[in-house]
């Protein structure tokens, strides 16, 4: 079995940036448990997915791993209570992320009681079909815990029957964090059961974990576990952005994902490990994801490290319980140094996508200078993961030329920052692209929203103009009914030979029974009228409702 | 509890603009000695005069666009300019040459265009070329190097050729023919290697003191390439292509010949426009593939205007025919994005 192991993959190469790790400082301990706070603030919805079915009301007791919410469709992720307590409050508040927008959260306070939910029953994967894995996965409330937070059963779902490899990313390329390792150190058997999981749901041929060469002790912890054939360490050297999906796909694949499509579609699933260690879990041992590994880290901190932290634990418990020196603190950041989002306060709670709480000194990460002008030295051109141009998008973004950005493909940057990293002249490059982007984004959808009420209002023409023409039918026919009859009364003569007049003739007698109805049901007259008015009416409206 | 929000990324790898332009005056040492050691003291106040006159010319301007003066003078790009501009004239150039020169490079080619950063010309080549079709006489008259002839100018007689005072110094004893010059006006003649023969101004394998001067300029290039100032692909496609059009039209040596690819390599300004000129990033193609196609058109230029054209050099003008065409060429050039067919 070693043979595998030994035998290195080929692997590709993309551009890209080696900034300090700064990673030692939270690899001194093992993962610790976080405290439980008094409170803890859940976040139930998703930014894009519809809103959660709420499972409990203000002032319920709820149980460790009860159901919180859960995904109203099939898109959507379940949360459950982390720990036992009471719902305190249910309602939108701010969650660490980059809009800004609040987001449905539970407030809980928490008692010692330590009162369990039922634990689902743990399931024999090799003998378990592929419907009941997944609902398993979902019913567990598990994401993608990387970084992105997509559901992970939706994710499955779109990978059946297309996948052949499916990519383990274990390559935490962002300086400060080591979530992924600490993970992987302490408890590499699971994941690789995850990974295994994955093989038995997709179906796939192998596995590629694709793991820094910046993190020995994970490789070796991995090692031992990776008996299947089917199983690959693929040891990959330390580069940032080595870790995005794509480009980890490319390092060890050299397949590039066509633009605007997903991974699946070329046969490759990619997982974080932290979304392996969870779907083990829940597979084989029942349990819901109420917790994740997060890295604590930064110069402000006497005490960095990596805990096992509750969702919905706020960000000030953690620093404090790692030793915050709160006079030192400049910035705090959630997620990493490079693509990592600055939070205002500590006062926001960990979220499933909360992989590392960076609270740093001035020293530690200075502040960037004013900028100054594009040199248009190329630098970035150098770095770019993607190979785009950055220095050009920056002209295009800053004019306002978004058509030529969109020819250069500005909607492929993944924001990785390479580029401003290693900007001379300080520019907040990433910051243009991404006003750039949503501009693009707003007129598209302008541009939908314009092309959809075009069409409305040419069906809408449509229709007016063949109700015209019926009723220009119709107005022909009681002309030539109007004739018939005339003819009729001046010559007593029947026209019968003419189709036409056959067709007349019919007509007469139905109006001529018509006519006799009417007396007797007068009500049914007033219903034909009011029915061909009411149209008139409708139409009007439809004119004019703009927001359609 | 307050902290600062910044957009990402909250790193940076702390080289500035500034950095990058006094790493390119570091570079431009060796070359520089060697100018001062073959050519005299004019090289020296010329560096120095332009220096003074660029900053002075920046500020004047900086204060007509309400810009901030200290933080913009701080990215050193107008000492480059000063500093590129004089080590490409004449050591025999009068204070006045140099003003106006500078004047055209910082205010004109610099500022008049949206200032660093904007300018679509190279500004200390504007300022040569300037000069070099406004005062044809004073910008080719060139001392002969140290070691041939009557010796550089001292001290004091290089201070009075400075301050124009022609009659004072006598300066047509110490002027000659480059060798350059000296190879287009016998060409025809001579076989090349009778030519080299007959010539005092020509030195190894180019002209005397060229030769040693082209040669700090290409340690310094070299220098700028292992920090990774400057990128391998303009100065290597400029010297490739003006080495294989002399190779094709070398001719052995004959009286036909346009010179050898050593001489074209180590004469006139071939490595100072190579490494510090066609480089500047401001004024050149940006996409890799398009640098190889814009330092190919430099050394092309070069080479015909060296052969064919009325001046001695053409790298001045090479780089601006290349600035020219460098929005072109980026065009037809982008590189194939991760994920797109080209």
């Amino acid at each position: 079995m070693n043979s595998v192991v030994n035998n290195p993959l080929k692997l590709w190469q993309l551009p890209g940036i080696h900034p300090p790790e700064n990673k030692a400082q939270s690899l001194r301990t093992p993962i610790r448990q976080a405290n439980l706070p008094a409170q803890l603030v859940v976040q139930l919805s998703q930014p894009r997915y519809n809103r959660p079915t709420l499972r409990v009301q203000v002032g319920d007791k709820v149980a460790k791993g009860q159901v919180l919410a859960s995904g109203s469709t099939s898109l959507g992720i379940t949360a459950h209570a982390p720990a036992a307590g009471t719902v305190v409050a249910l309602g939108d508040m701010p969650v660490p992320n980059a809009s800004g927008l609040p987001e449905l959260c539970a407030v809980l306070a928490t008692d010692a009681s330590d009162q369990q939910w039922d634990k689902l029953p743990a399931l024999d994967y090799h003998h378990t079909d592929i419907d009941t894995l997944i609902e398993r996965i979902s019913d567990a409330g598990i994401a993608g815990l990387g970084g992105a937070g997509f559901p992970t059963h939706n994710k499955l779902r779109s990978a059946l029957h297309k996948v052949d490899t499916v990519i383990l990313n274990a390559a935490e390329c962002e300086p400060f964090i080591t979530a992924d390792d600490a993970l992987l150190r302490e408890r590499a058997a699971d994941v690789v059961t995850g990974c295994l999981i994955l093989l038995q749901l997709t179906q796939a041929q192998r596995c590629l974990i694709g793991i820094e060469d910046n993190k020995p002790q994970a490789i070796a912890a991995l090692r031992p576990h990776c008996q299947d054939p089917r199983l690959q360490i693929a040891v990959i050297p330390t580069q940032y952005p080595s870790g995005a999906a794509k480009q980890l796909i490319y390092i060890l694949t050299g397949k590039e994902i066509p633009s605007g499509s997903l991974s699946v579609d070329s046969g490759i699933l990619c997982h974080n490990v932290g979304t392996a260690y969870a779907i083990a879990r829940a597979v084989c041992h029942g349990e819901v994801l109420l917790s994740r590994i997060t890295t604590i880290t930064g110069a402000a901190l006497t005490e960095p490290g990596n805990y096992e932290v509750l969702f919905g634990t706020p960000i000030s418990a953690l620093l404090k319980q790692s030793g915050l020196q709160s006079a030192q603190l400049s910035q705090l950041i959630a997620g990493g140094p490079l693509m990592g989002l600055t939070l205002p306060h500590a006062d926001l709670s960990v979220t499933k996508i909360t992989n590392c709480v960076i609270a740093t000194t001035a020293a530690e990460l200075p502040a960037p200078p004013p900028a100054q002008a594009c040199i248009r030295c190329g630098y970035c051109t150098e770095v770019c993961p993607v190979k785009l141009l950055p220095q050009q998008l920056y002209w295009f973004a800053r004019s306002g030329e978004l058509e030529k950005a969109k020819m250069h493909h500005l909607k492929d940057c993944i924001e990785c920052g390479a580029c401003a990293y290693v900007c001379p002249s300080h520019i907040p490059l990433v910051q243009y692209y991404r006003a750039a982007k949503a501009e693009l984004t707003e007129e598209r959808d302008k541009h939908r929203r314009a092309e959809y009420s075009k069409q409305r209002f040419e069906t809408h023409q449509q229709r007016k103009a063949e109700e015209k023409a019926q009723e220009e039918q119709r107005r022909a026919q009681r002309a030539v009914l109007a004739k018939q009859k005339k003819a009729e009364a001046s010559s007593s003569e029947p026209a019968a030979t003419s189709a036409e007049a056959t067709i007349a003739a019919a007509l007469a007698r139905v109006q001529a029974k018509k006519a006799v109805q009417v007396p007797t049901t007068p009500l049914d007259a007033t219903a034909n009228t009011s029915a061909t008015e009411t149209t008139s009416p409708a139409t009007a409206n439809v004119n004019q409702d703009p927001s359609a | 509890m307050s902290t600062l929000v910044t957009s990402s990324p909250h790193g940076h790898q702390g080289i500035s603009t500034g950095t990058v332009m006094l790493l390119v005056l570091l570079a431009c040492v060796p070359g520089f000695s060697a100018l001062c050691f073959f050519f005299g003291w004019g090289v020296l106040f010329n560096l120095l005069w332009l220096t003074g006159l660029a900053l002075a010319f920046e500020a004047l301007v900086l204060v007509l666009r309400k810009r901030p003066i200290g933080y913009y003078l701080r990215d050193y790009s107008a000492v480059v300019t000063a500093v590129l501009l004089a080590l490409a004239l004449p050591s025999t150039a009068p204070w006045w040459l140099g003003l106006i020169g500078i004047f055209f490079a910082i205010v004109i080619a610099k500022h008049l265009y949206g200032g660093m950063g904007y300018n679509p010309f190279n500004p200390a080549m504007i300022g040569y070329v300037v000069l070099l079709i406004a005062f044809p006489v004073q910008m080719t008259r060139w001392l002969l190097p140290a070691g041939v002839g009557t010796g550089l100018p001292d001290f004091a007689t290089a201070i009075s050729i400075f301050l124009d005072q022609e009659l004072l110094t006598g300066i047509d004893a110490y002027t000659g023919a480059t060798a350059l010059d000296a190879f287009r006006q016998q060409q025809g003649e001579q076989l090349v290697s009778e030519f080299w023969q007959a010539t005092p101004v020509m030195g190894q394998w180019a002209g005397l003191g060229w030769e040693w001067i082209n040669v700090g300029f290409l340690f310094g290039g070299l220098y700028l390439l292992f920090k990774r100032i400057i990128h391998w692909h303009i100065p290597v496609a400029m010297l490739s292509s003006l080495t294989l059009l002399s190779l094709l039209f070398y001719d052995s040596g004959s009286s036909a010949s346009y010179g050898s690819p050593l001489m074209h390599l180590f004469s006139g300004a071939t490595m100072l426009g190579a490494f510090f000129i066609a480089t500047d990033p401001v004024t050149a193609a940006t996409t890799p593939r398009g640098r190889l196609y814009y330092g190919a058109l430099i050394g092309l230029v070069v080479f015909a205007i060296r052969a064919w054209g009325n001046y001695p050099d053409g790298v001045a003008f090479g780089v601006l025919i290349g600035n020219f065409a460098a929005p072109l060429i980026d065009s037809f050039t982008q590189p194939r994005t991760y994920g797109h067919k080209l």
